[in-house]
């Protein structure tokens, strides 16, 4: 008789189970198709001007390279192609810091600002499932799209580092790589959604994530990276054009002497090579001095991709689970 | 049926050092419209957060639907809530705000939102952030009822509307709580309209509950009594929760029952809910609660006109 009192609502004791997590699939795209749709424009833009200019210097590269080192390649190729690339890779480090502020930050920041939250988190399926779900589902289309974007990237630099121009693992172009890229999307990505969460505002916390995600990628190129695994040493004066050179010093009779660069280096060659035209190394070894360098060789390039990879997947997993954590005992 | 739809204990919540909600124990029982009223600042919308899980207590226990956790899934799946300013997402339209409820809850009356939507002239299509302010309050509310719950909580569902859409929405809402049974909590600090909406009182004030109980009994338990203005000192028999005294006349609003006997020189008439809640919130030291008497006697102050 219950049925008839309460029409078309189940009894209290029915057991009750939870909203699917698949709903949220339809629930996240429709609330931001927007912002998936400014990644793939960009991304897009990006991918086809790769496309293009790739296949000239492709092209460029095949017809002159031969050999890499020669003459014909420094005019053709090098020369014509290579300052384009090096500005394309510098504007591409902000690629996946606009990505993940963009969309990562108003993800949360925007409910909060608006006072949505107060609709989205008493609907039956429950804040955190609704929160985790959506941050699960953005990461991976945007840590994809990531990785795709920067396989084209690497097939567009492939005549550089064939060509000695670029080197794989320096700063330049690392974290543009196949595994990186998408680790430092997702990182970015992960930052905006907890400074969302914290700030509580959207064009603030896209602010913030821009000033952590750069300081920490700074931080990482500049210290971080080359410490990975531990440099080689050597004091041969040839490496292969592939070497990562970490730092490079001279000594003399065992003793330190001075850096690869400054002063120290500049007033010797100038007093013992006052007019030849050699380099310092050449000009300094005859004198007593050894020149001792340490480096990454290129053959640690994927190890260093999947090291770089794994600590910021670590690092985005910790955040986003900061973030569910936040709005899960958040009090409003 | 004797479930509570709302029951706390001791209830507390503070933001720093701010007590926005103090030693709150309530019994509201299902099957009512309860009206939550008190001025700004009461802790209205703190106890209505709580209950529907945005909010952890700070001290105390409250619970919902007979005895489930505030926020948890049971409880959320039970409980529809239409915030204060009927928040919805300005981008997305009529059509796609129906689909987002669907998809975020396990129970939901497609035919009856769209039925609801077309008699209220919502065109889907439109943004929502292009309806008027109260088609989106309509809106807010159909989803709400469009999830059968059991218990509706609106925080201030009308503050923001004209008084035409104010009368629809409260509409609505009677008709969910008459032909659906569904028990409703709502907050305002609009008196007017309650007498005609609400059958369940609680009044709060300075982040406490001051009364509460189902109106019926506490129009039944107050009178006003109106007589010489010399006299009114002199009325103790019955505590008194406001008077007010004009040059001749003084008018006691009084917790006492019908059959009282009326003092001498005086004239005993019904309170109307607006009247009774008015009085109280003018005293907040006053209180009528259920149960043990506690601190009724507060002697109140003159408010002389």
């Amino acid at each position: 008789m219950t049925a008839l009192t309460m029409p078309g609502r189940p009894k209290h004791d029915a057991g009750l189970r939870p909203v699917p997590w698949r709903r949220m699939a339809w629930v996240t795209w429709r609330q931001h198709r927007a912002a998936l749709a400014g990644v793939a424009a960009l991304l897009g833009a990006l991918a086809v001007y790769l496309w293009l200019t790739g296949l000239q210097l492709h092209h460029a590269y095949a017809a002159d390279c031969h050999p890499a080192g020669s003459l014909g390649c420094a005019m053709n190729f090098t020369g014509r192609y290579g300052i384009t690339a090096i500005i394309v890779s510098i504007f591409l480090q902000a690629v996946p810091a606009l990505t993940g502020a963009f969309a990562g930050a108003p993800v949360l920041a925007r409910e909060l600002e608006t006072g949505t939250f107060r609709y989205a988190w008493t609907q039956g399926i429950g804040r955190w499932r609704w929160t985790l779900a959506k941050l699960v589902l953005l990461a991976v289309v945007l840590a994809a799209a990531a990785a795709a974007f920067s396989v084209l990237f690497s097939w567009y630099n492939q005549p550089f580092f064939a060509a000695g121009y670029a080197v794989p693992l320096s700063t330049r172009v690392f974290d543009l790589g196949e595994v990186a890229f998408a680790a430092w999307t997702l990182a970015a990505f992960a930052i905006g959604v907890l400074a969302g969460m914290l700030i509580r505002r959207v064009v603030p916390a896209i602010a913030a994530t821009l000033a952590v995600y750069a300081g920490l990628a700074f931080a990482t190129g500049l210290w971080l990276r080359q410490h990975y695994i531990t440099p080689l040493l050597t004091t041969k004066l040839n490496l292969p054009s592939s070497a990562w050179i970490v730092s490079q010093w001279y000594t003399k009779g065992g003793k330190y002497a001075f850096g690869a660069r400054g002063s120290g280096i500049v007033n010797a060659v100038s007093r013992l090579c006052p007019s030849s035209n050699v380099s310092p190394a050449q000009c300094l070894t005859p004198h007593g001095y050894t020149q001792w360098t340490s480096y990454q060789p290129g053959s640690r390039f994927w190890p260093f991709q999947w090291i770089e990879g794994g600590w910021l997947l670590a690092l985005s997993v910790l955040l986003i689970a900061a973030a569910v954590w936040l709005v899960r005992r958040r009090a409003a | 049926m004797t479930m509570n739809i709302i029951e706390t204990s001791g209830l507390g919540k503070r933001y720093g050092s701010t007590w926005a909600l103090r030693e709150c124990t309530l019994a509201i029982p299902a099957g009512h419209v309860a009206a939550l009223v008190g001025p700004n600042g009461a802790g209205k919308t703190t106890l209505l957060n709580l209950a529907v899980g945005l909010a952890e207590p700070a001290a105390g226990t409250v619970t919902v639907l007979g005895g489930l956790p505030a926020g948890s899934p049971a409880a959320l799946d039970g409980i529809a809530f239409v915030a204060q300013d009927t928040p919805v997402y300005k981008n997305l339209s009529a059509a796609d705000m129906l689909h987002l409820t669907r998809n975020l809850n396990g129970r939901f009356d497609q035919r009856y939102a769209e039925t609801r939507l077309a008699e209220l002239g919502i065109p889907p299509n439109r943004k929502a952030g292009k309806l008027s302010g109260g088609q989106q309050a309509q809106l807010a509310l159909t989803l709400a009822l469009a999830r059968r719950p059991r218990l509706l909580v609106l925080d201030e569902p009308v503050a923001m509307l004209d008084p035409i859409a104010r009368h629809d929405f409260m509409a609505l809402v009677m008709t969910a709580a008459a032909d659906d049974g569904v028990s409703v909590v709502l907050s305002s600090h609009v008196l007017t309209e309650l007498e005609r909406v609400a059958d369940y009182l609680v009044l709060l004030s300075r982040v406490r509950v001051q009364v509460a109980g189902g109106v019926e009994d506490l129009l039944a338990s107050h009178r006003l009594l109106t007589g010489p203005a010399a006299e009114a000192d002199r009325y103790t028999e019955r505590p008194v929760v406001h008077a007010q005294r004009g040059q001749a006349q003084a008018h006691l609003l009084v917790r006492a029952a019908a059959d009282d006997p009326i003092p001498p020189g005086f004239q005993a008439h019904p309170v109307g809910l607006e009247e009774l809640a008015m009085a109280y919130l003018r005293e907040p030291g006053a209180g009528a609660l259920p149960g043990p008497a506690r601190g009724q006697h507060t002697q109140p102050s003159e408010v002389t006109r």
